[in-house]
């Protein structure tokens, strides 16, 4: 509540010009960062940079599903796990999940699960982490479009990446991307996520109170964001993968098969 | 789980190379791994600092309110120090309640804090018996790859050292926290008849013993903690002293950086 | 062998990699006759059929690959190996080299032990057997064991076997390739700790041009310091 307290009442969140308060335009993303391959351990994992948000995705799998009576012998299970560090938020959070958390792991989870080739791996689980370490609300749909980048970096076989970002309506506007005090002060927010090659929604949210056009025009904002963030995380990919002499690894498959 | 199942051919192949003085990653016996420290890395947090220990990859915020004093410290602030060891860290770390090893390295580096005295906790009382400022220390490990006593000590004393007491809870400016204290712990491994300092995840699979000795600036003990089901001589405790004497000294000089 | 021509294009999940005319292949997936890469990898064209090679991810057993398995459970007339895939391998007393009394499984080979082992079949559901009753397959005594994503394997054996021969040849240690990604390396303790670091020069620069040489410089310079 403290960071409610030195914003006045009547906040302004979208100037004459149709700028917002941090600058931006309303169809403008925040500034964003991916990095592919940051940590040791996990099979693979990603970095975020976006806006004030700090995420870390890991993925690790497919593994052997524990405990065994929640194998599934047709597919793999793909398991999220959203958590914010407790220091991420301007009040401490207590650490473990709570209801939001849960939640969020669950529809993450299955948003997944829509493009993992799961019937490739039957009795297993694909894992995936997503630790949020700076909060500047957006964090599923940095946590989403993070996790994405780190299953490609582990090798999992997919359809396809998932882009996710989210729009709103603030001072009775249609905007994209919002942003905390945004968020804290608009009318409504609406994340989802999208496979960019096919268009499928495969995550929506929303709450608050749109028309239905409004809807109509948040949708398209972020679908636009969307592919401009799979151009982003595409790129993270090559970045990690840089293939400086990719003929003599084929020729060494053929030798050696 | 089949990870940690100890393979029997890594065991006598680092015990082969430690008995002639050796360690698999090409380390000194009484040699550490690089350490990096990134202070202020997170905004959320009214202190933090990423600690990178070779591989080993720990996050720490320190978060900071007003509260009540305890009633039996009513001139004293608050420091209460946790840790969470979360799945992306490690395929053996499972989510959940913290269990026994997240409680130990908690309390081994709150000992390290607390009875150093590095936070002047007298100097945290702001109205006695009403208003202290209380500390929460949040150690967040992102990729576990041994020692993770050190790693956490070093981040926990690098995000105290640039943490702030928010004025907006107080009024006036933002101050230092007072520190009056560097202690820096050493952590040694016991393998068979050899020691190694700062272990790293395969010597600490195999050890038998482990010790952690935290020395101050003036080269005083200040906490210690023995660990697993070995055990070491009285020689090897001094041994192990005086080295952790020495090598913190280097230590404490790159996080005072 | 017919000229394919090499393509060095490295493909993320979901690019399109044929629009026709092209089979799908392995790491791969197809929709409406395009063909889409389904794992990020290499793209690669032979024979009619496109397929991506893969540069990371787990171990997935197939029939007949030789892999270095590591003993987690043990029951009367079998043991459970772990191959560092997502699935154990169980290891039937019929199909190992001995003749092994019921319960008498742990004097042959114990928890934490580790033995080259072939992949005897893979059913559907994925469900693994191996075997040890074969040639060269048996327990694995002294030495050390490294391991790296079973994706790098064909860059650590090299053209024909060229660089892990190049290895052996001047670190005189014994080894083994598992396809799973286990190396079993054995000889002087020093030599296998210089081969540990040739093969995590291929690990990390898996992708480079001129590995070869550079290995080669490598071990040059760390056998010339020890001379």
């Amino acid at each position: 509540m403290e960071d409610i307290e030195h914003i006045p009442k009547e906040i302004q969140l979208v100037d004459d010009s149709g700028r917002r308060l941090d600058g931006r335009a309303l169809d403008e993303l925040r500034p964003i960062r991916i990095e592919a391959g940051v940590l040791k351990r996990a099979d693979g994992s990603a970095y975020i940079e976006w806006g004030d948000n700090r995420v870390l995705a890991a993925v690790y799998g497919p593994r052997e599903a524990h405990p065994r009576h929640l194998q599934d012998p047709a597919r793999a299970l793909v398991q999220c796990r959203y958590n914010m560090a407790p220091f991420s938020v301007s009040d401490r959070k207590r650490p473990g999940p709570d209801r939001r958390s849960v939640e969020i792991s669950k529809v993450a989870g299955e948003a997944f699960a829509a493009v993992v080739f799961t019937e490739q791996f039957p009795r297993t689980s694909v894992d995936i982490f997503i630790e949020v370490l700076q909060a500047d609300a957006g964090t599923r749909c940095a946590g989403i479009t993070a996790a994405s980048v780190a299953l490609a970096d582990a090798g999992v076989p997919m359809r396809d990446l998932v882009a996710s970002c989210a729009s709103g309506k603030i001072a009775g506007q249609v905007a994209l991307d919002l942003n905390k005090e945004e968020d804290n002060f608009g009318d409504a927010d609406c994340p989802m996520a999208v496979v960019p090659r096919t268009g499928e929604i495969v995550l929506l949210q929303m709450d608050g109170h749109l028309m239905e056009d409004e809807f109509d025009r948040a949708m398209k904002l972020s679908m636009n964001a969307a592919m401009k963030i799979y151009e982003m995380q595409k790129e993270a990919l090559r970045r990690r993968y840089v293939v400086t002499d990719a003929e003599a690894l084929l020729e060494e498959r053929g030798v050696d098969t | 789980m089949s990870s940690e199942v100890v393979s029997e051919l890594m065991r006598e192949h680092i015990v082969k190379l430690i008995a002639s003085g050796k360690r698999a990653d090409g380390r000194e016996p009484e040699e550490v791994r690089k350490l990096t420290i990134e202070k202020n890395y997170i905004k959320t947090a009214e202190g933090s600092a990423r600690a990178r220990l070779g591989n080993t990859d720990v996050l720490v915020g320190v978060k900071i309110s007003t509260g009540e004093p305890y009633p039996d410290t009513p001139n004293s602030g608050v420091l209460t120090t946790s840790a969470e060891l979360i799945p992306m860290a490690s395929p053996t770390f499972e989510s959940g309640p913290p269990r026994p090893e997240a409680i130990e390295l908690a309390r081994v580096v709150d000992r390290g804090i607390r009875e150093t005295k590095t936070v002047d906790m007298a100097k945290l009382c702001i109205v006695p018996g009403e208003k202290v400022w209380i500390l929460f220390i949040d150690i967040h490990v992102l990729d576990y790859d041994g020692n993770l006593f050190d790693a956490s000590s070093y981040g926990t004393l690098s995000a105290l050292s640039c943490a702030k007491l928010p004025a907006k809870l107080t009024g006036g400016e933002d101050q230092p926290l007072p520190l009056d204290h560097w202690p820096v712990s050493v952590t040694a491994a016991k393998i068979r008849r050899s020691i190694v300092f700062d272990p790293g995840l395969d010597e600490e699979r195999i050890a038998d013993a482990r010790l952690t000795v935290t020395t101050d600036e003036n080269g005083d003990i200040r906490a210690m903690q023995k660990g697993l089901s070995g055990s070491f001589s009285y020689d090897e405790v001094r041994y192990v002293i005086s080295t952790a004497r020495r090598l913190g000294n280097g230590i404490r000089e790159i996080i005072r950086a | 062998m017919e000229s394919s021509t090499p393509q060095r294009q490295l493909v993320i999940p979901g690019e399109l990699i044929a629009s026709g005319g092209l089979k799908s292949g392995e790491g791969t997936y197809s929709e409406d006759g395009k063909v889409f890469a389904a794992q990020l990898g290499l793209r690669s064209e032979r024979g009619g059929v496109v397929s991506v090679i893969p540069l990371s991810g787990r171990y997935i057993p197939r029939a007949d690959d030789e892999v270095i398995g590591q003993v987690v459970d043990l029951g009367p007339s079998h043991w459970l190996l772990d191959i560092n895939a997502p699935y154990p391998a169980p290891l039937h007393a019929t199909e190992s080299p001995w003749r092994v009394e019921f319960g008498d499984t742990a004097k042959y080979l114990d928890i934490g032990d580790s033995a080259i082992c072939r992949i005897l079949q893979v059913d559907e559901t994925k469900r693994v057997q191996v075997t040890m009753r074969e040639q060269g397959l048996h327990r694995l005594e002294g030495g050390q064991i490294v391991e790296v994503s079973h994706s790098k394997v064909p860059r650590i054996i090299g053209k024909g076997g060229s660089m892990v021969m190049m290895i052996k040849k001047y670190t005189k240690v014994q080894g083994f390739v598992g396809q799973n990604g286990r190396i079993w390396l054995e000889g002087n303790v020093e030599d296998v700790m210089i081969a540990i670091r040739a093969i995590r020069l291929i690990e990390e620069h898996a992708q480079a041009l001129g590995l070869t040489e550079a290995v080669k410089e490598f071990l040059d310079r760390a056998y010339a310091q020890r001379a």
